[in-house]
């Protein structure tokens, strides 16, 4: 996570489930503009989605950072989610493939960490998660 | 913007902002509610085009509310402190306009020219007052100024969020219209899915998905996704749904139209479809559901005799 500039960036209100359709609709215009392939576009707006759906549903309403990011010649795109909100207890646990506290798949956070190329959670119990993520091009 | 900015710095240096002179400002202004709203609208006929979304009525009207909510503050509050909750009704009333030009289709400058109309409004005033007192004159318009400026930006910020909602919109309207279940041989029916899937109303979809297997009586229902653009684990999760009660209700689902990109992506995710019958293509999905219900396409020549099963490739090396 260290030694990237942020060359752009923008913050998105994740209030409602349209937030979300704005977040991946930011998201998809940021991948197009860095030249991301169609893949690589599909991926990072699939976690964008995911995360931002956490935010919404676990973390109870919160922000995206969009930005642009570059690491000497590496261009690519940082999205950084921050919510206030009751915070994860076992973060391994929630991590884990199937392991749900809702309905879900429980797919979205390990998921995104694998769509991603770097992938950093911190949170505090009663305080709120933030979850960063980058794909580099 | 530079200049907004500087003005926004030059009310910080301003002699004795602080304390008394705003709230002469105000006050005075107050008295001259009825001239000003009439002066107001007079500079946004130049402004701003009237058409049949707009009238001269509604926009008199919201001229009316702007002023009304920027003059029935308390007469001590002060201009400079435009973060001030006094000034939330304003910003309130500024908001619900401008959101409300973007739906009807105004370009942002014409909705930033309706609040920036009244700069030469408040600027007459002031003139009146402190004409002949330079210093005080020069102070007063900075404040002005700049509190404009910011109701300006609000104007801004507001559109975007309304252009932001019609888009939202016209994707869920496009939802709407876009998921008919149409029936492509007796006992088979298709559903193609466009647009955006994880609203609330991807339940109403589904579930017409289902009625439509009932009525029609079809043991196939084929689901294309062809023109869903994105396939995370809540749209997953309401497809896996729909295909298990499709499949208690004894119809078998076709997943269709899974392109690459959403292919890798699902994988990545770790969305385990391998119980679902999956097809990149529509039409390969259709070929599959006639061999299950024992049917099958085949080319017959003018003669009316079965040339080749459509079925079969050419053999590459021939
Ligand atoms: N921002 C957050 N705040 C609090 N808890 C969270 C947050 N994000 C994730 N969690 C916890 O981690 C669990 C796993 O998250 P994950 O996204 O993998 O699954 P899910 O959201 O339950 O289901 P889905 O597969 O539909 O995303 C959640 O059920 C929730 O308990
Ligand atoms: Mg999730």
């Amino acid at each position: 996570m260290t030694g990237a500039t942020v060359l752009q960036a923008e913050t998105v209100a994740i209030a409602t489930s349209n937030d979300v359709v704005v977040v991946r609709q930011r998201v998809r215009a940021l991948a197009l503009q860095v030249g991301l392939s169609l893949v690589d576009q599909t991926k990072i707006v699939t976690a964008a989605s995911e995360l931002g759906r956490n935010t919404l549903e676990h973390g109870l309403g919160g922000q995206v950072e969009v930005s642009l990011v570059t690491n000497g010649p590496r261009r690519g795109i940082r999205l950084s989610f921050q919510d206030t909100g009751p915070g994860i207890a076992d973060l391994e646990l929630a991590l884990r493939d199937g392991y749900t506290s809702a309905k879900g798949m429980g797919l979205g956070l390990s998921g995104s960490k694998r769509l991603m190329h770097e992938f950093a959670i911190d949170s505090t119990l009663g305080k709120g998660t933030t979850v960063t993520v980058t794909r580099w091009k | 913007m530079l200049r907004l900015l500087h003005s926004a710095c030059s009310g910080q240096y301003l002699p004795d902002s602080g304390k008394e002179p705003m709230s002469t400002l105000l006050s005075a202004l107050q008295q001259e509610r009825v001239a000003m709203l009439k002066a107001w609208i007079a500079n946004l006929q130049t402004a701003i085009q009237l058409n049949d979304l707009l009238s001269q009525r509604e926009l008199d009207a919201q001229a009316a509310d702007v002023l009304n909510a920027l003059l029935s503050v308390d007469p001590e509050t002060r201009l400079q402190d435009f973060g001030s909750v006094v000034w939330r009704p304003l910003k309130d009333v500024v908001s619900s306009i401008s959101v409300s030009r973007a739906t009807l289709g105004f370009t942002p400058s014409e909705t930033a020219l309706f609040i920036l109309s009244l700069k030469p409004v408040l600027f007459e005033q002031i003139r009146k007052r402190w004409g002949a007192e330079s210093d005080k004159l020069f102070a007063e318009i900075s404040v002005v100024d700049t509190f404009v400026d910011k109701l300006g930006l609000v104007t801004t910020e507001s559109f975007i969020k309304g252009r932001e909602q019609v888009i939202v919109h016209q994707q869920e309207d496009m939802l709407e219209l876009s998921t008919p279940v149409v029936t492509l041989w007796d006992g088979i029916v298709a559903l193609p899915l466009i647009g955006t899937l994880d609203s609330a109303r991807t339940q109403v979809v589904m579930e017409t998905l289902l009625q439509a297997i009932v009525s029609t009586n079809s043991r196939i229902a084929i689901i294309d996704i062809t023109g869903v653009a994105t396939v995370d684990t809540l749209v997953a999760q309401h497809l896996l749904k729909t295909i298990t009660a499709a499949r208690l209700m004894g119809a078998e689902c076709i997943l269709s139209g899974i392109r690459p990109q959403i292919a890798q992506t699902i994988v990545h995710l770790g969305i385990n479809l391998q119980e679902i019958t999956t097809k990149a293509k529509l039409s390969d999905a259709f070929r599959v559901a006639l061999e299950k219900t024992n049917r099958r396409v085949v080319r017959v020549d003018k003669a009316g005799t079965v040339v080749t099963a459509a079925k079969q490739e050419p053999a590459k090396d021939a």
